[in-house]
This record gives structure tokens, sequence and C-alpha cells, in this order.
């Protein structure tokens, strides 16, 4: 027999794409020399991450100087958040987020705060948008930077990031985007977006884990965060990750010609795929705006039964997701995004997190609508929640 | 949840003793769908034996697994030997439970100590259970 596998989360991580396997094999072996150095193999090397940088820098719209590469999301984060408000400082101490950023961007404002910047951490509304309103009336001429991300990792909500770019240049604060789940899902430009640095990764969209990037615009300071060598015009020490960096520069240079029809794949399979759920499942509800999300994200609270439990069952019939559940997470908290848009907390721990790729078909979502109601029909039998809400509605 | 033994899997997948029993002689609520598990037991007990125990949960792998275990541990045994039932007994049936999975045992054995307590009660008797002294679940919550 035949098992179907489906795997319906790519926001956890994409696989590599074979050309991007195929462009980073020659790096490890042939072409294995270090980029610092002026020899032959080393300029061969250090040719392929100045071509990478160049892929990289055309995907979101930059200048390939304005391209540092990094290590993961989580340390582009961590560059952007201390290293600018480290170096400029003089401008002012206080720091704006918005409340439902990745833990890679709020624990380093954490660290900043407990240094003595001061933060004011913006509240989503119920969909997961930040209203630019919030940051204008948050922002002051103390305001050294401002950190709101491009996209929710988790409820995929897209932020108005142009409206904020707008307040914060008038105001004269450096603006970070965290755009780790965007970058080759959906169009975007660091010049019409105005943020002075964004953060991207590459296993976000079918390139290597452990490769990054920040765009940091030219003329902003920032301090390096990783000290040693001069690689990366200074700002990052430690010898590159050559296959890494070309396998991202590949891995952009593929999404850049596919991008416009990324979102024309993805969009109808991901609204099938929640109107089969609808259809199929009574109570539950779609995490985060209607429209303005990512378009391979669905992210659905099932009430009255409990995520890990779901997740069992789909990870039986071949179907990989992830939950926000706090019984999935090591802390055993619910997923603080989920919290900050106001999910109850017993709808948050029914939570599914199903992002699509370019490889999920048609067929691939009728199994997953197949299988996956009578996996909730049958939690929900078993569950003492269900069984009180039946009984509440039949005395009320 | 890589950690969950195959008998937590095999108890998971297809739990005993699901369900609810019409004038059961014990039920016990346990748990907070806040911290992601509610469990509930329903005892029938005839002259101080249990005679059938099935039970209702909202929660993980590990939390309907214990439910499944608890409720099979019981059938057959006098209320003084249930009281005696202790969540590393449910554990320990199961092959044992991942650390941060503990909780589920603890909450297991309160259920099953939730219903008992009821029965007595119901019976208009003193009731001698005793709670487990800690829930496990504020100590695993960060």
């Amino acid at each position: 027999m035949i098992v179907r596998k489906v795997y319906l989360d790519h926001a956890a991580t994409t696989p590599v794409h074979p050309k991007v396997v195929e462009a980073m094999l020659p790096y490890f072996t042939a072409k294995f020399g270090n980029p610092s150095n002026l020899h032959d193999m080393g300029r061969e090397a250090k040719n392929a991450v100045e071509d990478a940088r160049v892929k990289t820098a055309a995907l979101i719209g930059a200048k390939p100087e304005e391209i540092f590469f990094t290590s993961s999301g989580t340390e582009s984060n961590n560059f952007a958040v201390k290293g600018l408000a480290q170096a400029n400082i003089k401008k002012g101490d206080h720091i704006i987020v918005s409340q439902v950023e990745h833990f890679s961007v709020l624990h380093p404002v954490k660290s900043l705060e407990k240094a003595g910047f001061k933060v004011t951490a913006i509240a989503p509304d119920k969909q997961g948008i930040i209203d630019p309103e919030d940051v204008a009336k948050a922002i002051t001429k103390e305001t050294v930077l401002v950190s709101i991300m491009h996209s929710n990792n988790e409820i995929g909500t897209l932020q108005p990031i142009e409206e904020i770019g707008a307040i914060t240049r008038a105001k004269g604060a450096l603006f970070h985007t965290d755009a780790v789940a965007s970058v080759g899902w959906v169009p975007v430009d660091v010049q019409a977006l105005g943020v002075d640095a964004l953060s991207l990764s590459g296993h976000q969209f079918y390139g290597p884990k452990g490769t990054a990037a920040l765009f940091v615009r030219k003329g902003v300071r920032i301090k390096p965060q990783i000290e040693g060598g001069v690689q990366e015009d200074g700002r990052r020490g430690g010898t590159e990750d050559v296959p890494g960096i070309v396998g991202l520069g590949k891995a952009a240079e593929i999404a850049a010609a596919e991008l416009p029809n990324r979102s024309g794949y993805l969009l109808p399979l991901r609204d099938k795929l929640l109107k089969g759920l609808q259809d199929r499942i009574s109570d539950l509800i779609l995490n985060g705006h209607p429209t303005r999300r990512l378009p391979h994200n669905v992210n659905v609270s099932f009430l009255f039964v409990e995520g890990e439990s779901m997740l069992l069952f789909l990870n039986m019939a071949g179907i990989y997701v992830s939950s926000g559940s706090a019984c999935t997470s090591r802390s055993l908290k619910s997923s603080h995004v989920l919290s900050c848009i106001g999910t109850d907390a017993a709808a948050a721990n029914g939570t599914l997190l199903m992002t699509l790729g370019m490889g999920t078909s048609a067929e691939d979502v009728d199994y997953v609508i197949e299988k996956l109601p009578p996996i909730v029909q049958r939690l929900r039998e078993m569950s003492p929640l269900y069984e009180d809400m039946l009984k509440n509605r039949k005395t009320t | 949840m890589e950690q969950y033994s195959s008998k937590v899997m095999e108890h998971f997948a297809q739990p005993h003793n699901v369900g609810e029993i019409e004038n059961a002689d014990g039920v016990g609520t346990v748990g907070n769908p806040v911290c992601g598990d509610v469990m509930r037991l329903y005892i029938k007990v005839e002259n101080n034996v249990i005679v059938d125990a099935k039970f209702k949960t909202f929660g993980c792998g590990a939390a309907i697994a214990t439910s499944s275990m608890v409720t099979d541990l019981v059938k057959g045994k006098t209320i003084d030997e249930a009281i005696k039932i202790s969540n590393a007994a449910v554990a320990e049936a199961l092959g044992g439970l991942p650390k941060v999975k503990m909780h589920c045992s603890v909450l297991a054995e309160e259920a099953l100590k939730s219903a008992l307590d009821d029965y007595y009660k119901k019976k208009g008797l003193a009731s001698p259970v005793t709670m487990p002294a800690e829930t496990g679940h504020e100590n695993e919550m960060e």
C-alpha cells in the first residue's frame, strides 16, 4: 500500500530545491577555497559569494553591498535589533516593537531593556494587524529603532509596513522588519517598504538551513555582533559558509523568477483547504486576517479538541503540520501570538498551523480534507468540553 | 511527541473505555483547558468493587493514553485498592512517559481520586481520599 505523505509545514522549513543543491555541490569539494585568500582558489570562492550577494539583493530590491550574510533568521534579527540600537544610541534609547514578533526579536529587545533601553510593545488587533496610528502615537524623538515584522510566522498576517515606514522616516527612527516568513512567498521590496533593515532566511524558501541575510541600508550604522575578521565588510566575522551562501543566492534567484506565479499557485490551494475544512467541521476559527495573509498559511483553531492529539493522528495518516498547542511546546506554553490576538486559551490549544508549498498538489489538499474531519470528530467524541457544550446547547 | 513509548501510542490510537456511564456512582473532572488537559472519569461500583470505568479527555497524546490506562487499571479493583493507584503506577504501566508529560499521569491519578471522592459523597460517607499534593501542572509551567 502506498501511503500518501503530505508535508504542510513549510513555515517550519522547506526542502532544498534540487537546483540549489546542484549549485552548492562544487563548493564543498572542487571549489573549496576561503574567500579571504588572494590566490585563485580564494578568488573563486569570493566570486561565488559576491554572485550570491547580487542575487539575494535582487530578490528584495537592494544593492549588493547592503546584504550581510548570517547563519539564521535568528542571527539576522539579533544583529538588526542589537546592532542598530547599540550603534545609534546617540539618537535615543527608545525601541518600538510589536507584541507578536518572533522571539528572535523579542528576546534581544528584552536584553536591551535590561541594559537600560526603554521599550514599547504594540498590541495587534484581533486579526494580528499593527495599526500604524499606534506606532505614530508611540514614536518620540528618542525612538532609535522600530522593529515590526513583515508577516507573522504563525498566523500569516501581513503588516502595513509601508505606512509604518513613512512614520519612522518622518521621525528619523530606524526601521527594521523581520521578513523571514515573507521573503520568497510574496513580493518584498526594500525601496517600496522604506525599511532600513530587513531579515530573511534561506531555508524558508527552498534554500539550505544555516543561511540567512540581513539587509542594512547604505549609510546606516550597525554594530557587529560577531566580532573577529573583516568578512562581510567588517560587519560579521567568521569564514563565510560558501556552499550555503551559494545555495541562498540560487534560492533567491529561483524565487525572483517564480514569485509572480507562487501566489497564483498557492492562493487557490490555501482557500480550497480552508473551505474544505469549514464545510466539513463545525466550530472552527481561522486565526489571522482573511485576506491580508501569506498565500500559503492556514491557521485554524478547532474548538473542544487539543492540538497535539490532532497532530499525532495526522502524523499517522502521513500528514505533517504544526500546532499552537501548549502541549507540543517544550515550555508547555501556548502561542504568544494567539494570546495577543485574543484567542481563547482553550481554543489556542486546539490550533493547527498548516503551511503549503510549491510541491503541494490539489490531491494533497483533498487528502487532508478527507482525513482531518474524522480525526476532529473522533477527538470531540472523546472530549468532556464537547460533551459540556452539547449539553449546554440543548438546555439553552 | 517523538518520545512516546509504543504502549502510549497504542493507548492513544485505540484508547480503552472511552465514553460516559449513565447514573455513574462517581464522576470526577480535573484539569484546565488553559493548560491543555481536562479529564473526566466515571466509575460504576457494585459491592465495593469498581465494575466499570469510562473517561472523556481533552488533551494531548499522553493525556488520552493515561486516561485509557487508569480506567483499565481500576476495573475489577476494590475501592480501597483503587485509592492506592498512583500516577507512577499509571506511567509505569504505559512503559514510561516523557518528562514533560509526567503531569498527565498526575492528572489521571487526580481524576480517579476525584471520582472516588464523588462516590463517597454520593453515598453520604466521609471521604478518605486525599488529592495528590501537587498537580504537576503548575510545576511544569514556566
